[in-house]
């Protein structure tokens, strides 16, 4: 590879560069962002999207925690307790971690791989735009479809059916109204935005990199997105069959989950939790993809047994598939299934362990500097284990049959979930908020957040393990004094409120640090990976000219060399270093085309939520025309889509 | 990399396949869990249904019901569907080699044949629903329906696909440069034939 000549075409890149400057310019106000197909701000709007349900998620959390504060309050009735824990557990998965972590994806990962976008921007606008009214679609369901009544009477139409929707439960018999159809619709929508977005960026990965940037030269969040994404295009296909029976079941009145006609309620849990189990790990990819980026860099090492973390990320997700009935022990499975899947569980705790033994091992000695991302990584290992090992304690059959259903598995996945995905992707903010927005965040509200957010979690979640312990049931809007739940209850719900004040003190930070003057500079972390090689935040087209990529950790090695003596020093003046802030007016050579902005991705989705409404209220004359209308509006997208030219 | 630096990343692929088609691949591999689910639900419930009509002949209680599949007919669908495919080989080889009047012979053929198949499982479904078979009836209507429906609803879009392709042939904007466009709808229109084949075989032909 060293040594070959570029050739280089005849110089275009004047011209080309004065369009972008002079589209820089104009490329701003609202029809600007509903109209970009730049990765960059469409990252930068699934972040904030994402933040927005964060808040509603953690709001009902908190409308949860008060109702359970002591033995036998009726804050809420166990109806809409039903439906707050339903839409708590379903936001934050599909609305909140998902979501955020595609954030990173679009934000970071054509920058790491040295490319100027995604290989299908207008579709990665589609998805954005898909998963915004998906969000929507479900969450106006608070506001309509309970029988019992409006919701200004306190009667909210939400679903009531818990995240998994267990059918037969789901169905109108048992749950009438129109929540569940609004929950199995919003999941289709948002699957189709997941799905979207997880052939856009293998394509990219696959196709995209940057000369030089082989397999194994990519970052490892290069790499957890990529297995996340095929995660997400095969386990999204059978969540899609689960829901479309559900609403046969619901809208036509098909016996899918009939036991009357014969149908198992089997079906259900098997096909959900096979797309379930994968979906866990799609949640926990992302961010094991963040630590492993942010600990080398504030440990100032390369990370421990690079390939054993790709492989072992690999590995999890192919033993994700196997390992689905631990979630149905009780059902009746059968002993041998149940082994089965206990020892594919315990199975897929090694890889899962290699990897928590390859962060600890990056961080033993290093020249560590505990800046707020790093916090929240090695916040990530602790408390991801602590969840990991909860995991291990599910799978054994057993023990299993004594915490299915109690708080102990409560405390488990929010373990994983907050203490893990959670913590890691607030690292990611951290970590990328000066790459995107020019300036660093506060460090002092960082460190302040942290704390406030890692006390709050241990003092909300650690009480639930014994609350499971004792037997108090998940799903169960109060309980009865004197069975020693209250004082832990109690801790709980303190430590709720705990994390709340967390997200303000970071909601502050954003705002603080955003308008302070002080500029970040290209590489404000001393960062080992090809984002840091370009100004801050990036321009429209990302790299001036594409690099070329010798090593793992690129751009950490143009920075520095090895002496003689084995230290690590500063590279002499001449390597990249001084590239960083260079506009390379007269580089010549690299025809920069952009694909140009387009309303098409936002009318191709937007006829999505009028087909699902149209189908909900089929029975209502006045609402049947909604299906027409959306298949309209679809096909309009689809077909300005194909004839609109890509590029100008 | 094996490959020489490239000058313009948009046109040029690290694996030197076309980034649409890639696409298409990682779609269709996405398509195989959505039929898998499907087939899987169909083949759970085979002879789960508690009350008729039946796929094949039986005797249940005394009581003899007549089976509603008609393998002759149906063998003759997948048939046409099956040539489809060839027509489909046929319409990209020869705008390969810029053939613009075969391509637009071949795919208005192939549509045709996708329509003979849609309108041989409207008339399946309408017999079915005559001898009363409906969505509702059992579980058998249940998965039946909605797995040959969902089938059908990939079939049309083929068909909608291959319309405007050949609008567009029609219109002499498919040339050899953009051939790319044929081949990507035929590999959707082949993925669609094999699932029927496998449909075929797992729901009609095993007993």
């Amino acid at each position: 590879m060293a040594g070959v000549m570029i050739e280089r075409p005849a110089p275009t890149v004047g011209e080309a560069l004065r369009r972008m400057r002079e589209q820089g310019a104009t490329y701003q106000g609202v029809w600007s962002w509903l109209t970009t197909i730049d990765h960059k701000r469409i990252g930068l709007m699934y972040g904030a999207t994402a933040m927005f349900f964060f808040l509603v998620g953690g709001i009902e959390a908190l409308i949860i925690r008060l109702q359970l504060a002591r033995p036998g309050l009726t804050l809420v009735d166990p109806d809409q307790y039903n439906r707050l824990f339903t839409m708590h557990g379903t936001t934050m998965v599909f609305l909140v971690v998902m979501p955020l972590s595609a954030a990173f994806f679009n934000l970071v990962i054509p920058l790491m791989i040295g490319a100027r976008d995604v290989a299908f921007p207008r579709l990665n606008a589609f998805s954005y735009w898909t998963f915004l009214f998906g969000g929507m679609f479900m969450s106006a369901s608070f506001f309509t479809g309970n029988p019992a009544g409006s919701f200004f009477e306190g009667n909210l139409g939400a679903p009531d059916g818990g995240w998994f929707g267990y059918a037969p439960l789901t169905l109108n018999q048992f749950s009438p109204g129109t929540g569940i159809d609004y929950w199995a619709f919003g999941l289709l929508i948002l699957g189709v935005a997941s799905m979207a977005g997880g052939f856009n960026f293998i394509v990219t990965i696959i196709n995209m990199r940057a000369p030089g940037m082989t397999l194994f030269r990519m970052p490892v969040f290069v790499w957890m997105t990529l297995v996340t994404s095929f995660l997400i295009i095969f386990a999204m296909p059978i969540i899609t069959v689960a829901l479309f029976q559900l609403l046969f079941d619901r809208l036509f009145g098909a016996n899918f989950f009939n036991v009357n006609a014969g149908g198992t309620p089997l079906l259900w849990q098997n096909m959900f939790w096979l797309f379930g189990h994968p979906e866990v790990y799609i949640l926990i990819l992302p961010a094991m993809g963040i630590v492993s980026e942010v600990l080398p860099t504030f440990s100032r090492k390369p990370l421990f047994g690079y390939p054993f973390v790709v492989f072992s990320g690999i590995a999890i997700a192919f033993m994700s598939w196997g390992v689905w009935a631990h979630h149905m022990y009780t059902t009746g499975l059968g002993s041998v299934a149940n082994s089965a899947f206990g020892v594919s569980t315990l199975l897929i705790g090694v890889p899962t362990g290699v990897k928590v033994f390859n962060w600890l091992a990056t961080l033993w000695g290093g020249s560590i500097s505990f800046k707020t991302p790093l916090l929240f990584a090695v916040g990530f290992i602790g408390m991801f284990t602590i969840g990991g090992l909860t995991g291990v304690m599910h799978s054994m059959v057993p023990s299993d049959y004594q915490q299915q259903d109690t708080y102990f598995v409560v405390a488990h996945f929010h373990q994983v979930l907050v203490g893990g995905a959670l913590f890691g992707l607030f690292g990611g903010i951290y970590y990328w908020f000066p790459k995107f927005s020019g300036k660093l965040m506060n460090e002092r509200l960082g460190q302040l957040h942290f704390w406030a957010m890692f006390i709050g979690f241990n003092l909300t979640f650690q009480p639930m393990m014994i609350l499971g312990f004792l037997g108090m049931i998940r799903r169960t809007s109060t309980y009865e004094a004197g069975l020693g739940f209250g004082l832990w209850n109690m801790m709980s719900t303190v430590g709720a409120f705990v994390i709340a004040f967390s997200v303000a003190v970071f909601l502050v930070n954003v705002v603080v640090s955003m308008r302070s003057k002080e500029k970040a500079g290209a590489d404000p972390w001393d960062g080992r990976t090809l984002e840091w090689a370009i100004p801050s935040p990036p321009p429209v087209y990302n790299f001036a000219e594409i690099p070329q990529v010798k090593e793992l950790d690129d751009h950490w090695a143009k920075k520095y060399v090895q002496n003689e003596a084995g230290e690590t020093v500063p590279a002499m003046v001449g390597g990249a270093n001084g590239h960083d802030e260079e506009e390379d007016e007269d580089e010549g050579g690299h025809n920069i085309h952009l694909p140009s902005p387009s309303i098409i991705p936002l009318i191709a989705s937007a006829g999505m939520p009028f087909l699902a409404a149209g189908f909900i209220y089929w029975d209502n004359p006045w609402m049947l025309p909604l299906i027409p209308v959306g298949a309209v509006i679809t096909l309009v997208g689809v077909y300005g889509w194909a004839l609109e030219p890509a590029t100008e | 990399m094996q490959h020489a630096p490239t000058v313009d990343a948009a046109h040029e692929t690290n694996t030197g396949i076309d980034n649409r088609k890639l696409l298409m691949w990682l779609f269709l591999a996405s398509e195989c869990l959505f039929f898998g689910g499907m087939i899987g639900t169909y083949l759970l419930y085979r002879n789960s249904s508690v009350e008729g009509p039946y796929p094949t002949d039986r005797v249940i209680d005394g009581v003899a019901y007549s089976g509603l599949f008609d393998i002759p007919f149906t063998s003759v669908s997948a048939f046409v569907l099956l040539m489809s495919s060839v027509t489909m080989v046929l319409a990209l080889a020869a705008i390969r080699r810029n053939d613009r009047r075969g391509l637009q012979i071949w795919l208005a053929a192939t549509a045709l044949l996708g329509m003979t198949f849609l309108a041989g499982q409207v008339f399946e479904f309408t017999e079915f629903y005559n001898e009363g078979l409906t969505l509702n009836s059992n579980l058998f209507g249940t998965s039946f329906f909605v797995l040959t429906g969902f089938h059908g609803a990939h079939v049309s879009v083929g068909v909608l696909i291959l319309l405007s392709l050949w609008v567009m042939a029609r219109r002499g904007r498919i040339t050899s440069e953009n051939a790319m466009n044929v081949e990507l709808a035929g590999l959707y229109w082949h993925f669609v034939d094999i699932v029927w084949i496998v449909i075929f075989t797992l729901v009609y032909l095993l007993q």
